[in-house]
């Protein structure tokens, strides 16, 4: 007890002192090496906690714990993913986004529809997923299609709601340049208008992710075949398997981080004339 | 009237504005302007902020029908912008699209006029050269300092062939020596084809110092107060035409119309 006390005190001030020495340090591998080292001492303290003060299993396992379970039930865990997230996140996350996008330009069009149907939008997007997820299983059955569509309608009205912002983002000067080419409304959407918008549009694809899988996994809460994160997360649970619940929280956490990563660098690569941006890419010449 | 007619037949007007007045709601922001500016012109429109500038040059543009009068482009009545009058705004910031680079917002004038893809690059060269620009041709505009930026805008405008160039305070946001360098710059160019220009300034020495011929507005509700030839020598010399004593009475002139209000 005192000595895991000592260790853990030793290592969060060694932890502490070099997040500090990175922080001052300007450049791409420090802005990386920074956020890792916080995670690796943010999992060595819980490492310490869980052995020094001999924390059940059954309330937090140790993560060399969770690690070993992880590297145990690997066949298990991949046909889990391939079902929640291959199947079920990826094609209801694609449709739910590409179809709040669409909606947003046929609004654009339109004042009438757009006063009209957004409040709407709105209400339908408060809608909690423990209520759309059983109609949805009920609407397509156990299998992937239903966690799939939930993913879609818990998606589309991020997208629809960042979208229609986007658009109204561009203003008269930029509006008067088009005019004075004498440009069509396509022409002015389709060059200054929706190039325009991709910063809200990047804002909904990266909050979306995390939203379409935290759907599909709590959509398999209500009905599914024998696989799948959510299934193996209820089941395991009611088993008191922990070590395996807490496996596949690890899989859903690494697979939202990678996402959100990998959206992140493509917003970069896209955005690169952002502001926002400009640090990283642009340079004065 | 005959006097008009006469200056009609040995200069044809290009851009007539005719009796144009505007008002948003009750507020009467021009009355009765009334002008007709001879082709390959150089005129500068000054006046207080606020007193109608933007406005008038919109109406000239075509981007806003006045609620009175009309403008006329060649004899005919304008209602919307015309390919042959090119813009060039004083927010350079948000004129140029930044995801495209330098070369990239020239060609946007290009697709505008559906010019073939093959003959942009060596159009673009040639507009690039004119304003001095080939070194930043694959820039961002965010790269560019403001200077630059509005060349890009003068080059994108100058792409549309032009036959009137309408410029809205166009150097008011850079700093002394920049607007100078533009200034010449500006006139070479001017000099270099036939375009009429139009130029809008707050600036009064700026006004003289570019301008053949300076029409004053005075404000609420905007209307014309002057129209001043001015009869300086050209080339203009940034140091010795503004010592000219000419130039000198001129700017006495504007102070006098300007301050009086
Ligand atoms: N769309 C509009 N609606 C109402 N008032 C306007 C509008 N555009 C301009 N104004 C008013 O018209 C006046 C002249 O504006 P502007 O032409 O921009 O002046 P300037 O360019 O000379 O500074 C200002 O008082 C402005 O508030
Ligand atoms: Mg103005």
């Amino acid at each position: 007890m005192i000595i895991a006390t000592i260790v853990l005190a030793v290592s969060v001030a060694a932890g502490c002192a070099g997040l500090i020495a990175l922080a001052a340090r300007d450049g791409r591998a420090y802005a990386i090496a920074a956020p890792l080292l916080f995670g690796a001492l943010l999992l060595w303290c819980w490492e310490v906690v869980c052995l020094g003060f001999g924390v059940p299993r059954v309330l937090l396992p140790a993560p060399s714990g969770i690690a070993q379970a992880f590297v145990a039930n690997l066949p298990t865990l991949w046909a889990d993913f391939v079902q929640t997230v291959i199947r079920a996140v990826v094609p209801g996350y694609l449709i739910g986004c590409g179809a709040g996008y669409l909606t947003a330009i046929a609004l654009d069009r339109s004042a009438f529809l757009r006063r009209g149907f957004l409040p709407l939008a709105g209400l339908l997007g408060a809608m909690p997923i423990v209520g759309i997820a059983p109609i949805m299983v009920m609407w397509f059955g156990f299998d992937w299609p239903s966690k799939a569509a939930v993913a879609a309608v818990m998606t589309f009205f991020p997208m629809l709601i960042n979208t229609v912002a986007g658009l109204s983002t561009t203003g008269a000067l930029e509006r008067d340049l088009m005019r004075s080419y004498g440009a069509s409304y396509w022409q002015t959407l389709l060059k200054l208008r929706l190039p325009a918008a991709l910063p809200y549009v990047f804002i909904a694809l990266k909050l979306n992710f995390t939203l379409a899988l935290i759907g599909a996994i709590v959509a398999e809460f209500f009905g599914t075949p024998i696989v799948g994160m959510g299934f193996r997360i209820s089941t395991e649970a009611a088993r008191l398997d922990l070590d395996v619940v807490w496996a596949e929280i690890a899989l859903a956490a690494l697979t939202g981080s990678a996402c959100f990563a990998a959206l992140a660098l493509l917003e970069r690569a896209v955005l690169f004339w952002h502001p926002s941006f400009q640090k990283f890419a642009l340079s004065k010449p | 009237m005959l006097f008009e007619n006469v200056l009609d037949v040995l200069a044809p007007a290009v851009l007539d504005v005719r009796h144009v007045g505007m008002r948003y709601e009750s507020r009467e922001v021009m009355r009765d302007i009334h002008f007709a500016l001879t082709a390959g012109d150089f005129v500068s429109i000054v006046g207080p902020s606020g007193c109608g500038k933007t406005t008038l040059l919109r109406a000239m543009a075509g981007l806003t029908e006045p609620t009175s009068g009309s403008v006329r482009f060649k004899d005919r009545e304008i209602r919307e912008p015309q390919s042959e009058v090119a813009i060039v705004f004083q927010d350079y910031n948000r004129a140029l699209l930044p995801w495209r680079t330098v070369r990239g917002n020239i060609a946007l004038a290009l697709e505008a006029r559906r010019i073939a893809r093959s003959e942009h690059p060596a159009r673009i060269a040639d507009l690039l050269r004119r304003v001095g620009l080939t070194r930043h041709a694959d820039h961002y505009p965010a790269q560019l300092s403001g200077g630059l930026q509005q060349r890009v805008q003068i080059a994108r405008a100058l792409a549309q062939e032009p036959q009137v160039l309408l410029m809205d305070e166009p150097f008011g946001a850079l700093d002394a020596i920049t607007r100078q360098r533009l200034q010449d710059e500006l006139l070479e160019i001017w000099s270099a084809t036939s375009t009429t220009m139009v130029f809008i300034t707050h600036d009064l020495e700026e006004a003289i110092y570019l301008g053949n011929r300076i029409i004053v507005l005075e404000a609420n509700p905007g209307r014309v107060a002057a129209d001043i030839r001015v009869d300086l020598a050209r080339p203009r010399h940034q140091l010795t035409t503004r010592e000219d004593s000419r130039f000198l009475a001129i700017r006495h002139q504007l102070f006098g119309l300007l301050s009086a209000e």
